[in-house]
Parts: structure tokens; C-alpha cells; sequence
């Protein structure tokens, strides 16, 4: 299925970066070739009420890594941490794209897209801090936020190695459709599309280009999502991979419809991927998206970010996604005042607070039994020399 | 959970004797049908699985009853398979993965290593991973260094799966069914060298408990213990001592992940003296774990120190008469009980 690829058209220098300078097109970040046009934009069908709620998901999102970082350099969070700053309207506006209960799974950089699934901050928030209140009980941390109830099949720490699960998800919500005729828990089936997120790194992951492979094959209904901040840690895009100007061209090897999408602007976002969305739940074909984006902090919390210029990230910064919702709530909506704004950015500062003070008065995990418990289903004596895995507590999302 | 459906293990085994001979791959495959038979869940995918029939004619016929929507074709892609088998089986289907040899899996070593037997920890308890990854392990013939893997020493390092090893047709069949109901992944070891193997399978339904080894010929003198297809090397060794009046037990795991140390031990109080055969290299191989765990939980039973005998220590070869020596074959097993009992 060859794709009328709305980015084709797009010039390379509207997309060229190097390690120095971004070069913004005619219409700064936001390049008129990656954007709907017309006036038939279905972000103009989306509520007042719903955008006001996408805004505060972004708003809650930033504030929540605000915080994250500020408890990171106080060493309550250990390990990695990615923060999302900078990315929300890609997670937020994907989300918001498709049902809830079509699957997802995600990469490392994972907070963003929990919170917008519905995971509270708090059990987010607790599973860095290494507590029992946390989504996966303080045993995954920064990189694992999985979130069963909202068919969050997680964040996933190896480059690239979410994206034959995307796969994977998405053929098995076929198979309930074609083979089962009906879900897994015996309810009824239906067309489910699976978004299967990565970083612009994972680009040059084999498992990325089996699982495109196998989706094209095979019919599967999953979504590629890059997410493309532009760097792989420090390796900007270009210096990691063919075909930066034009990643679609990675699809469309195996098949794959492809779409570039200016990733800033929450609204650009709706116009183009949720069509999309819709044209594979029809047609249980997979898509690629190269979704735009910027994170404006650095690649983990040890990053000095001597790959870029401060300049780069500042101009960039002009186009912030949660400045340009606001914007247009704030202009063309006008269904949002700066006072209301105000309150919006309050409420999710003391959301991202009491996450804190959660995370921090609730236990640890107890070492017996979480230490050895959650490693078999079914555990058996002789699994291990050293004792039985015992059962532990129930998960708090369950 | 522990099982996709109630299975009563308490019920005695049917007879290992009998004159229903069939194949170790008709025996595999019996398992897979009437699994998949029973629950719509279960698909078989892999390489040359469907249209081919089994690239070793395990699944012969399986397309023809089940369809290419449940019998599945693959690209020579078995890091990405075995992916789609993690996001499928986490979402609650019952994936049954065709490696044409472990060998192969270690291109999947992210998948099957990192994300299957994690999963499960790694989200709190949320989901885990029941899936079947199955295939050809071990010396196949003269496949050289590279299709010769025995990956249980490698593999069973890891927690968090399971390990079946089956050395004859009765027991392919019924712990491969075990497998496939068990909630936690098993990684479940064939060989190419077994598989036309004929043996008694019993015609009605019976499940295999993980982790009770199988006692197989018995004696005083020696306990030999193995799994896999190394413990027909051993029941031919025993053959041949029992002419020179010795006279062992042999021990077949059946798993390695449960691993039954409590009949190994059982078996030591008797004799005194054990040997443990290994198709894979020595170093921390099973071998070494079966021998750590007999010292450190019945040291003082033993007579004679523990011994092993495993693959020698080089890559597998090419040649017919190097790849024999290779193995752990029967003549290095005879050495080693005599060696235990002071009779060389």
C-alpha cells in the first residue's frame, strides 16, 4: 500500500539540523510542508472542553519532570531518568488519537506517555522513588511504567526492543478479531490499533526493521512513532542515520505507509495522525509517523549537552508546544483566560507536589517477599538454589 | 493463576511402556494440535512452520487442520517473532515459538533474555510472558560451530523462565503440553538427532508436572544424572556396565528449570557416588550447578567426588569423527562411573 506521502514534498532544508543550528523554514519550526492544510482541519470538530483537557495533560506532564529532576538531584530518584520536557504534545496528542483501549508501548523516555494514559503521578511518581505505591511496586523505576488498566504494555529500556511487542499487540488484537471472534477476556472483539513509540535512536535498531517488516507482511495494525528530538543521546540524527531529511523513506522499503509530522503543535498533530489512525483500524494496515519534536533537557540527568548549542535549544523553545495550545485556546478559541491559565499551571504544580510527598511518606517495598516475588506466575520448588519465589503483594494498579 | 486451565498433577502418570510407537516430532506435534485444539488462544509461528511443514515435518499437517491464520509463517526473522510473541502473549495470547534451532535464538537474545523472563517482574506483577519458544538444540550432525548450540547452560542463568528437556517421544509430548499451559514461559528443548526417535506415547491425554525427574534404570553403584537426548548416551552406558556388574541409576530431569535436586539427592543417599552428563560446555554449565547444589546440600554423603561429563571445551566441529568425541558419548560416561567407583 503506497502512500500519498504528505511530506514528500518538503524540501530537505526545512528539516536540516546540524550539531550547531537549527534552520527554521519560512514558518519557523512549525515548516508549512508538514502541516495540514486546508480548512477542513478535524481539530476544528475537537471541543473547546477537550483541548482545555490537553492542555492541562501537557501542563501536568511538564510539571510532573519539573519535579522529577528537582528530586533526581536530591537523589530520591536513582538510575536513569529521561524527562519528557519539551515532547508533551507528541504523547498527549497520539494519545488522545485513539481508544482507550487500543494498546500502547514506549520507549525508555516513558513518563510523558504514562501520565497521558491516565497513570496517576503519584503511582508514577513512587515507582521512582523505588516504593511499593508505584505502578510496577519500585521493581522497574524511571524505565518501566506499566499500567495494565490503561493498556500501557510499558516503557522498555533497550533501544528498539518495544517495537516488535508494538507488533506483537497489535496482531494480537487481530487475532482476537479474526481467528478468536472475540477478546482474550471474553467479551467482544474489535478493530484495535497498536501505537508503538521510539526514539529517533532506535531508527538503527535491527528489531525496528524485522518488526516493520513483519507489520507490512503480515497486515498488522501497529503505528511506528518516532519520536524524533534529533538526537540519539549526543549523535545528532544525521550523523546516525541515512535518510535523515526524509525517515518516511525507512517505511516505505517495507511497505509502510509514511507520514513526517511537525510534532510541536498539538492541533497539527490531531489533523494528521488521527486520520491516520483511523485508515489502519480500517484497513489493519501499519503506518511510520516521524513525529517533530525537541526535548529541551538533556538526554538522561548526567548530560552536559556539549552536542548542542544553547541557541538551538532556545529557538526551538519559541515553539513550544504548551504555548501554542494556550495560545489558540487563549486567540482563537477564547475559552481560556490568563487567569484561568494560571490556575491550570497551579493545580498541576501541586498535583506534581503531592506526587512528591506521596512518593516520599509511602514505604519501600518490603524485602520480604518483593525481592523474590513477581518472578514466576507459576512458581515451583526447584526454580531457583537458593529458596522458592514467594507471592507478593498485589500490584496497586490492580 | 499458575495454569491456562486446571490440570490435575496429582493424577498417576499413564504407563511409559507400550506399542503406540510413534516419532518424537508426531509426539510434539500431538501436543501442539490437541492444545491448540483446546483453546483458540494457541498459534504455532516460526520459520517454514506452515507451508513447508515443519522444516523437520514437526508441524506436517498442522496448516491443513488449523489454517495460516494459526499455523504462521515467518521471514527468517526471529528477533522480531519472538518480539511479536512478547506483545502477544503479554496482551493474553498463548504464542507457540518455532526457533529451527536455539541456535538461531541468539539473535533473538534481547527478546528471550531481556524481555520474556522479565517482563513479569519488571511490571510489578502485571504481566508476564506465557509463551513456548521451542526448536532443535544441541549437535545435530555434523552442523558445525555455529548450528550446534546447547543453550541451557547459557540460558538457564537467567530466572524467570522455564526449562523443559525431553529425551524420548513419552516425554516430549507430555511436558511439551505442560508447557504450553503453564503460565510462565518455558523454553523447551528438542533435538534434530531425536526426532525420528519412535517410543511409546500413550493415546490418552496426560500433562508431565515440571520438575520431577524420571528415574529410568536402576542400581546401586553410581547415580547418573542427565537430560535431554545425553540420557540415551547414558541408559547405553548402563547397558554396558551392568556386563561388568556395575550397576547405576539413571536420573532423567526431564526440566532444568524446576530442577529436582531432592531425587538427585535421594538417589546419592544410595550410591554414594554421582555423574552428571551435559551436552554443553563445562564451564558453569548445568553440570556445575547440579554439582554445586549436590555439595552444598549432601556433601556428606558422598563417596566419591562429584564428576561431569560434558561436551569438550571447543567449539563443535565438522568433522564425523571429531563431532563423535565431542559429544558426551558413551564411552566418556563409562570412564567417569568407573572412575567414581576407583575401577579404572
Amino acid at each position: 500500500m503506497q502512500n500519498a506521502n504528505p511530506a514528500s514534498s518538503t524540501p530537505p532544508d526545512l528539516y536540516s539540523i546540524t550539531s550547531s543550528k537549527v534552520h527554521l523554514g519560512p514558518e519557523g519550526f512549525t515548516g508549512a510542508g508538514r502541516r495540514a492544510a486546508g480548512t477542513q482541519r478535524p481539530s476544528a470538530a475537537v471541543s473547546n472542553a477537550t483541548l482545555l483537557r490537553w492542555l492541562k495533560e501537557m501542563i501536568s506532564i511538564r510539571e510532573f519532570e519539573n519535579r522529577c529532576a528537582q528530586a533526581y538531584q536530591q537523589a530520591k530518584i536513582g538510575g536513569f531518568c529521561h524527562l519528557y520536557i519539551g515532547q508533551e504534545a507528541l504523547a498527549v496528542g497520539t494519545i488522545n488519537c485513539v481508544e482507550k483501549d487500543d494498546p500502547i508501548v514506549t520507549a525508555y523516555r516513558d513518563h510523558g506517555h504514562a501520565l497521558a494514559r491516565g497513570m496517576s503521578m503519584r503511582a508514577c511518581m513512587a515507582e521512582m522513588f523505588g516504593k511499593i505505591t508505584g505502578c510496577a511496586k519500585g521493581k522497574g523505576g524511571s524505565m518501566h511504567m506499566f499500567d495494565k488498566p490503561n493498556w500501557n504494555f510499558g516503557g522498555h529500556g533497550i533501544v528498539g526492543a518495544q517495537t516488535p511487542l508494538g507488533a506483537g499487540l497489535a496482531f494480537a488484537a487481530k487475532y482476537e478479531v479474526e481467528v478468536m471472534k472475540r477478546a482474550v477476556d471474553g467479551g467482544p472483539a474489535k478493530r484495535k490499533v497498536s501505537l508503538c513509540y521510539l526514539g529517533d535512536g532506535a531508527l538503527n535498531q535491527g528489531a525496528l526493521h524485522e518488526a516493520m517488516n513483519l507489520s507490512g507482511l503480515m497486515n498488522i495494525p501497529v503505528i511506528y512513532i518516532v519520536e524524533n528530538n534529533r538526537y540519539s543521546m549526543g549523535t545528532a540524527i544525521e550523523r546516525g542515520t541515512t535518510m535523515a531529511h526524509d525517515l518516511t523513506a525507512k517505511a516505505r522499503a517495507y511497505g509502510i505507509e509514511g507520514l513526517q509530522i511537525d510534532g510541536m503543535d498539538i492541533l497539527n498533530i490531531y489533523d494528521l495522525f488521527k486520520p491516520l489512525v483511523d485508515r489502519c483500524r480500517e484497513t489493519s494496515r501499519p503506518a511510520f509517523v516521524d513525529l517533530l519534536t525537541y526535548r529541551y533537557q538533556g538526554h538522561s540527568m548526567s548530560d552536559p549537552q556539549k552536542y548542542r548549542k544553547k541557541d538551538e535549544v532556545d529557538a526551538v523553545k519559541t515553539t513550544d508546544s504548551i504555548e501554542l495550545l494556550a495560545r489558540h485556546l487563549m486567540g482563537e478559541r477564547k475559552c481560556m483566560s490568563e487567569a484561568d491559565y494560571d490556575a491550570i499551571v497551579a493545580e498541576a504544580k501541586a498535583a506534581a507536589i503531592d506526587a512528591v510527598e506521596f512518593a516520599e511518606s509511602s514505604a519501600t517495598p518490603e524485602v520480604e517477599p518483593e525481592l523474590w516475588s513477581d518472578v514466576y506466575s507459576n512458581p515451583q520448588p526447584g526454580l531457583s538454589p537458593q529458596r522458592e519465589y514467594p507471592t507478593g503483594a498485589k500490584n496497586p494498579l490492580l | 493463576m499458575a495454569y491456562s486451565r486446571s490440570v490435575d498433577f496429582s493424577q498417576p502418570l499413564p504407563s511409559f511402556t507400550g506399542d503406540r510407537a510413534i516419532q518424537f516430532r508426531e509426539a510434539l506435534r500431538e501436543a501442539m494440535s490437541e492444545e491448540m485444539r483446546r483453546d483458540d488462544r494457541v498459534f504455532l509461528m516460526g520459520e517454514e512452520v506452515a507451508y513447508y511443514q515443519g522444516a523437520y515435518k514437526i508441524s506436517q499437517g498442522m496448516l491443513d487442520e488449523f489454517g495460516p491464520q494459526r499455523v504462521i509463517d515467518t521471514p527468517i526473522s526471529e528477533n522480531g517473532f519472538a518480539g511479536m510473541a512478547v506483545g502477544a502473549s503479554m496482551y493474553g495470547l498463548r504464542p507457540i515459538i518455532e526457533f529451527m534451532s536455539w541456535s538461531f535464538s541468539l539473535v533473538a537474545a534481547d527478546q528471550i533474555l531481556n524481555n520474556v523472563p522479565k517482563m513479569l517482574y519488571m511490571s510489578g506483577g502485571q504481566w508476564g510472558c506465557p509463551c513456548v519458544f521451542r526448536g532443535n538444540d544441541g549437535a545435530g550432525g555434523q552442523l558445525g560451530s555455529t548450528h550446534s548450540w546447547c543453550v541451557e547452560g547459557l540460558y538457564s542463568n537467567v530466572p524467570g523462565m522455564k526449562i523443559a528437556i525431553p529425551s524420548n517421544p513419552y516425554d516430549a509430548k507430555g511436558l511439551l503440553k505442560t508447557a504450553i499451559v503453564d503460565d510462565d514461559p518455558v523454553f523447551f528443548l528438542e533435538s534434530e538427532r531425536m526426532l525420528s526417535d519412535k517410543g511409546h506415547v500413550p493415546a490418552e491425554e496426560y500433562y508431565i508436572p515440571f520438575g520431577k525427574a524420571h528415574l529410568r534404570r536402576e542400581g546401586n553403584d553410581c547415580t547418573l544424572v542427565s537430560f535431554g537426548r545425553p540420557v540415551n548416551f547414558c541408559l547405553e552406558a548402563a547397558q554396558e556396565l551392568e556386563k561388568e556388574g556395575i550397576n547405576v541409576d539413571v536420573l532423567d530431569m526431564r526440566t532444568i528449570k524446576p530442577l529436582d535436586t531432592e531425587s538427585i539427592i535421594r538417589s546419592l543417599k544410595k550410591t554414594g557416588r554421582v555423574v552428571v552428563v551435559d551436552q554443553c560446555w563445562p564451564f558453569a554449565s548445568v553440570a556445575s550447578e547440579v554439582i554445586t547444589q549436590v555439595c552444598e546440600r549432601a556433601f556428606d554423603y558422598l563417596d566419591h567426588q562429584p564428576l561431569r561429563v560434558n561436551s569438550d571445551d571447543v567449539p563443535s566441529p565438522y568433522a564425523k569423527n571429531l563431532e563423535a568425541e565431542f559429544l558426551p558419548h558413551k564411552g566418556k560416561i563409562i570412564k567417569a562411573v568407573k572412575a567414581s567407583l576407583h575401577k579404572l
